[in-house]
């Protein structure tokens, strides 16, 4: 093992349930390996810090072929992705997803901000993104910290890990 | 060999995926002194190369890693 703490640095920039776990994830894991780690979160990224948005995250199955048919006996009667625009078809997938995610015992995304929070990764809200979405810093859970482009590209240049998720 | 030594905490993480197994690990260890042992059990299949990643990136040792009936049992020592 090298002398110098590793560092990752990510930006998570989508706002959908299933790509909020990666940088969680991968945040989690690489501080429990004593890593420092920085997530920069911008434009849908940052409902991943709003406190009210965070906990209401979607899956959406528009244009989304991944997604399994619904009675997992019958494969043929998957559903075609133009019908993942039709009402409800969001919320359903959503209720899918949550349903495999509690069976797996995997953490919410609540839970998994607060393993951040406790590994001291530093969660930073795009201010670009907080101007142009309306977002002001008492929307988000105290321990997001505003800052720019320049703040997380000088943050990056030294880092081993950079990832855009 | 490994049953002879004295094991601190078992962590039992059957059930449970990536990334809960090497964070309950990374919060045991750092609760034990050095030279001391956590066992970990595990189901994931992925908890095997990641237990070897983790020693790797901490420098913490892997004194065993096996299977049984499905269940992997990991013996971590904390190295400093």
């Amino acid at each position: 093992m090298g002398e110098k703490t590793k560092r990752l640095a990510m930006v998570a920039s989508k706002g959908t349930l299933d790509q909020a776990y990666p940088p969680l994830i991968l945040a989690t894991t690489a501080a429990a390996m004593g890593w420092e780690v920085g997530i920069f979160f911008t434009f849908y990224g940052l409902d991943i810090l709003h406190k009210k948005r965070l906990e209401h995250l979607q899956v959406s199955p528009v244009g989304n072929p991944a997604m399994p048919p619904p009675i997992p006996a019958i494969p043929m009667l998957k559903v075609p992705t133009f019908m993942g625009a039709l009402p409800g078809m969001t919320a359903m997938a959503t209720t899918m997803m949550k349903g495999w995610m509690a069976k797996a015992k995997l953490p919410t995304v609540k839970e998994m901000l607060d393993l951040c929070v406790e590994a001291d990764v530093q969660l930073i809200a795009c201010a670009t993104t907080m101007g142009v979405m309306g977002i002001r810093q008492e929307d988000l859970i105290p321990q997001a910290q505003c800052a720019g482009a320049t703040t997380f590209l000088d943050y990056a240049s030294a880092a081993d890990v950079s990832l855009f998720i | 060999m490994a049953e002879t030594m004295k094991i601190q905490q078992t962590l039992d993480c059957k059930g449970l995926l990536c990334p809960l197994p090497i964070i309950k690990l990374s919060k045991a260890i750092k609760g034990i002194q050095v030279g001391e042992i956590v066992e970990m059990l595990a189901t994931d299949p992925g908890s095997v190369p990641d237990v070897k990643a983790f020693q790797a990136q901490t420098g913490h040792e892997i004194l065993a890693s096996e299977q049984q009936a499905g269940v992997y049992r990991f013996l971590v020592k904390r190295t400093k």
